[in-house]
Formats: structure tokens, sequence, C-alpha cells
């Protein structure tokens, strides 16, 4: 009965090499996978660490973007988003809207006069279940071509003049960017910004049709420039109060403009503009008719994915989506493990004044 | 557990399921740690077939429970020490265990942290659990620290199949194997 004697003749010895190869190899291949033998691999982990200021990231905080105000409202589609994309948030009707106006820094207290850029953060639900969010900025181009020129920069910038000059002969394409930093005007209110999704997306229509498209949000009140210094002298959070009494006030209105791309645009690198001239199409107006404190607002809890797209929207050859996508993962894994970092009721805590 | 089959093999269904699924769960864990690793564009492909293989394995898993409770499993062979044998049974409902709470936890972490959970196919599963920062925190710590955990008895297990087909030669590892060895009798 035994089968000994029909199988190979192998030392006991040489068959216990046998396994403990098997188990040493697959636990090998497994930490390499991880990443836990190449220290150099640009992780989200390590992209998100950049982040961090001197003094470490603020606890219970969004790595970057990290001061803002929740609003709600809701976006009124007029139909012609239609022609671009099946998503049914482009069909005529009203939507439900949550977002978050904010600041591109990780400081939670920085003042508002020491932060170029501002963003928003937005989510569109539509009765079919789809769920749209993006994160936008104010800036007309992003600042560099790939995430890994991202993460150059935030290790370049705390570094000094030297690094950044090193830096920009390594990655020209700044340049555009700190064009726009250095020249746009100022403004005293998130109501007057502009918010650009600068990604290149992939809009497929009822056809099946795929075409490139890029989003803006162009504000309806008229911009009124105003000089860092001028408002610094009006108080560190006074893009918040000035947008929560104006929403009170009066709803704020901005109209959603599609970009569509032509044949040969360079769809892959944010950090260039699409030629003056490309197709543009008004899908519709976001309209803010109220907005919530952060500490208890509902977009706290909220992770601004630009991967989370309806059906009718997919990512393209644009590498930043994926890498903000694995980014925003791993600051919302930490800061909402932080929570008790910041507290919900603004009273309570002193991460906010 | 009872082991009710008298013959010496699992029935071709369950070695299919067993075989199958074994190559998913493998693919899972390396899937899982490998799209962590990365900021490529590959992300977003890899999480969605991460989301997606997991949910087919956890339908899978279902069907081969209720096959082991009806078919049941050959005999342990009556050579194999009680030691053994109580390690072979826990480590067994140890890796049943782990095949329903991984996607079930993965499902219910996407689902407090608010996010839609959009498989391939743009097919769209239901949240199981509200938005909480705590639970997140406490079923992602979950699903990762298990998922170690399954990866760890998963190298036992190996070892241990390795350790009958090469060592003992007593039928287990025929008792599983895709394709009938010769002498696919278990030693009694
Ligand atoms: C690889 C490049 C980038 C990295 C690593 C990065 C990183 C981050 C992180 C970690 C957060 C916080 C996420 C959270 O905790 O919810 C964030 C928020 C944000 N980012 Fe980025 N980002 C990148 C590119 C961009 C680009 C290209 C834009 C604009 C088009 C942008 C606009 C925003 C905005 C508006 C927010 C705030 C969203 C909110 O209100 O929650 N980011 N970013
Ligand atoms: C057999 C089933 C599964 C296995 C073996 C598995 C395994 C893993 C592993 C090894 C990781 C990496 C953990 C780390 O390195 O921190 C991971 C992460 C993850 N898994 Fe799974 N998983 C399973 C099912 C699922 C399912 C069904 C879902 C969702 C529907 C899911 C969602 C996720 C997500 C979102 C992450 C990333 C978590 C983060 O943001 O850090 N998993 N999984
Ligand atoms: C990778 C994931 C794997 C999982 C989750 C898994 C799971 C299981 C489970 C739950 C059983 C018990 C069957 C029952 O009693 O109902 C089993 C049995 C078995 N597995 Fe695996 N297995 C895996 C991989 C492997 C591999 C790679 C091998 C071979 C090298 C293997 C060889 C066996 C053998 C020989 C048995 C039969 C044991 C007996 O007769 O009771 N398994 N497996």
């Amino acid at each position: 009965m035994s089968r000994s004697s029909t199988g190979p003749t192998r030392s006991p010895v040489a068959s216990l090499v046998v396994i403990a190869l098997v188990v040493a190899g697959s636990a090998a291949a497994f930490a390499y996978t991880a990443g836990w033998l190449s220290p150099e691999r640009l992780t989200p982990t390590r992209l998100v660490s950049a982040l961090a200021p001197a003094g470490g990231p603020a606890l219970g905080h969004r790595r970057n973007h990290a001061k803002g105000i929740c609003f709600t409202g809701e976006f009124q589609s007029n139909g012609n988003g239609v022609t671009l994309s099946r998503a049914q948030v482009f069909t005529a009707g009203t939507w439900p809207v949550l977002g978050r106006f904010n600041l591109a820094t990780a400081n939670p207290n920085a003042a508002d006069a020491t932060v170029r850029v501002r963003g928003m953060g937005l989510q569109i639900a539509t009765p079919d279940g789809d769920v749209w969010r993006s994160a936008m900025i104010d800036a007309p181009v992003f600042a560099v071509s790939t995430p890994q020129a991202f993460f150059d920069l935030l290790q370049s910038a705390p570094k000094g003049a030297e690094a950044m000059k090193a830096f920009i002969g390594r990655h020209p394409e700044f340049m555009a960017f700190a064009g726009w930093a250095g020249t746009a005007p100022w403004t005293s209110s998130y109501a007057e910004d502009s918010f650009n999704g600068l990604n290149s997306f992939l809009f497929t229509d009822a056809a099946g049709t795929p075409r490139a498209v890029r989003w803006s949000l162009r504000p309806a009140a008229t911009p009124v420039p105003i000089a860092p210094d001028e408002l610094a002298k009006r108080g560190p959070n006074y893009l918040e109060q000035e947008i929560a009494s104006r929403v009170a006030a009066a709803p704020q209105r901005w109209t959603m403009v599609l970009t569509v791309a032509e044949p040969g645009d360079v769809t892959a690198d944010p950090s260039k503009a699409w030629p003056a001239g490309r197709r543009t199409v008004e899908v519709g107006t976001l309209v803010v008719n109220k907005v919530i404190g952060e500490p208890d607002g509902p977009c706290r809890d909220i992770n601004f994915d630009p991967t989370v797209l309806p059906r009718g929207m997919s990512v393209s050859d644009d590498p930043f989506p994926a890498a903000r996508s694995s980014a925003y993962a791993r600051s919302y894994d930490l800061r909402t493990s932080e929570a008790k970092d910041y507290p919900r009721t603004a009273a309570a805590g002193s991460a906010k004044p | 557990m009872s082991r009710t089959m008298t013959h010496t093999r699992f029935s071709g269904a369950q070695r299919l399921l067993h075989w199958t699924m074994a190559a998913g769960i493998v693919a899972m864990l390396f899937i899982g740690v490998g799209m962590l690793s990365t900021v490529a564009p590959s992300y977003v492909p890899l999480v969605a077939t991460h989301k997606t293989l997991g949910v087919a394995l956890f339908a899978l898993v279902l069907v081969r429970l209720v096959l082991r409770l009806v078919l049941g499993a050959p005999p342990l062979p009556a050579s194999l020490p009680p030691l053994m044998r109580l390690g072979a049974v826990l480590s067994h409902w140890g890796l049943y265990g782990l095949m329903i709470a991984l996607p079930l936890l993965g499902w219910a972490m996407l689902s407090t942290a608010d996010y839609p959970v959009v498989l391939f196919g743009n097919f769209r599963l239901p949240p199981i659990l509200p938005q909480s920062d705590s639970l997140h925190t406490l079923l992602w710590a979950a699903h990762r620290w298990l998922a170690f955990a399954f990866f760890a008895l998963i190298l036992l297990h190996v070892a241990a199949a390795l350790f009958h087909a090469l060592i003992r030669r007593d039928g287990v590892f025929e008792a599983m194997a895709p394709l009938p060895l010769h002498g696919t009798e278990r030693k009694e």
C-alpha cells in the first residue's frame, strides 16, 4: 500500500530544501512586489510624505490643500454636454453638489495671503448612482509635466534658490506656471476665481466615440484684483469669512466649460495649455448656496479623488489622475486615522482658529 | 470537521475551485501590495482589478463552502499524527475564514470612506456601512494585516502540501491534485 516505492527517490533533506526554496522565493517575490526591497521606488507614501512641512504634517488634515471650507449646492446641466459624454450629469437637469474651497498648502492655519494657489473640490451625484469627483485649481496650467517631477519639486522647493534653479533646469516646463504665479492678479474672493481641472480625461458619447477633454469653472462674479499685502490686511482667514457671508447673501455661480482636444494635442501633460481656438462647450452652471465650516462639514471626510468618474468619462494617458488617486487615498487613510487630532466642533478644537 | 467522503479525492468541482481560487488569491495578494507601491498609471487598472477579482472570489468561496458542506472531504490518512491533523483542520478553516473575511473587509473599508465601489464594466456595489473615520481606520488595518496573515498561512499551507507530496507521500497532495497522479489512493 505504501506509495513511497512509486515516487521518485529523493532524500528528505533535498525535499526540505525544495520546500524551503519555494517558501523563501514566494516571500521574496511578495516583498519585491510590495516595494519593500526598493526604497527608491516612488510610492504613494513617499509622495505624500514629501508634502509635509519641516515641522511634520498637520494631523487629521489633508496632506495638501489642507485649509478649506465646505459648500453644498447644485449643478444645473443645460444638456449640451451629451454631445461629448453619455454621463447622466450632462443630460439637462439639476444635480446635488458637495464641494470644498481650499488653499494649496499643507498648513491648515496658513494665512490666506501667503498661499498663491487656490483650489476647489467638487462632487456631483446623479440619480443613476454615478458620482463625479474633481479637484481643480485656479492656475491655468499645472507646475510640472509628470508626477515624478512634482516629487522633485516638493523636494527642491524647501532647499532654497539654488535647488530651485537646478530644478527648473531639469523641468523647464515649470516656467509657464511660474509666469502665472508671478503676474496673475490675486482676488479677494473664491467667488471671483476660475477653477481648472487641468488633467485630460476621455469622454465617451452615446455612440462610443472617445474624445480628450479638460474642464474649467468660470466665475459669474467679476474678478476684482487685489494686491497680496492688501489681502493680508484683511486678516488670515478673510477668504473663508468672505465666501460664507457672500453665499449667505446670494448664491454664487460658475459656468462649467469643457474644452475638446484636437488630434495632435498633448493630453498627457497638464503643464501645457492646448492651443487657443479649441472647441469649447458650456455644459451648465455650478450654484453654491450654502457654506459650512470644515470641522463638521460634509466635505471633511470626502476624498475628491479625480479618478472617481461617472460612466462616459475615464482616465486618459495623462499620468496625473492615477498618481493623485494613489496619493489622495494615502492622505485620506492618514487623516481619518488621526481624526481625534482634528476635533469635530470648531469650539472644542485648537486646529482651526 | 467530519470527513464524510469515502473516496480518496476531492470532487472535480472542488479541485477546480481550489486551484482557480488559489491562482486568484495569490494574484489578489500581489496586486494588493503592488498597487500600493506605485503612483504609475497602472495604479488605476490594478485597483479596479483588485476590487473586481476580490468580489468574484467572494462569490466563488460561497459556492465552495456549500460544496464542502454537502460533499465533505476525503479522510486524512490514519497515519497522520494528531497534532498535524489538528493543524490541517485548523489551517483549512482559517483559510476559508480569510477567503470570506478579506473581500468583505475590502468592500466595507471602501464604504466607510464614502468611495463608490465600482468594478470593471462599471458594475456598482452599494455601500455596506456608512462613512466613519474610526471604522475606516479599523477596517483598513484589518484588511492589511489579515491579508499579510493570509499570505503567511498560504505559505505554511503550501509547505505542508509539499511536505505531504515529497516527504510523507501519503496521498494528501493527490487528494487535491488538479489531475490524477499515479497512486491516488490514500495511505491508511
Ligand atoms: C502628483 C501630483 C499631485 C499630488 C501628489 C497631490 C497631492 C494632494 C493631496 C495629498 C491632497 C489631499 C487629498 C485628501 O486628503 O483628500 C490634495 C488635494 C488637492 N489637490 Fe492635489 N496633488 C497633485 C496634483 C494636483 C493637481 C494637478 C491639481 C489640480 C488640477 C490638484 C488639486 C488639488 C485640490 C483642489 C485639492 C483639494 C481637494 C479637496 O478639497 O479635498 N492636485 N492633493
Ligand atoms: C481575497 C480577497 C482579497 C485579498 C487577498 C486582498 C489583499 C489585499 C492586500 C495584500 C492589500 C495591500 C495591503 C497593504 O499593503 O497595505 C490590499 C489593499 C486593498 N484592498 Fe484588498 N484584498 C482582497 C479583497 C478586496 C476587495 C473585495 C476589495 C474591495 C472591493 C479590496 C479593496 C482594497 C483596497 C481599496 C486596498 C487599498 C487600501 C489602501 O488604500 O491602503 N480588497 N488588499
Ligand atoms: C493560494 C491559496 C490557497 C488557498 C486559499 C487554499 C485553500 C485550501 C483549503 C481551504 C483547503 C481545505 C479543503 C477542505 O478541506 O475543504 C485546501 C486543501 C488543499 N490544498 Fe490548498 N489552498 C491554496 C493553495 C494551495 C497550493 C499552492 C497547494 C499546493 C502546493 C495546495 C494544496 C492543497 C492540498 C494538497 C489540499 C488537500 C488537503 C486535504 O486533503 O485535506 N493549496 N486548500
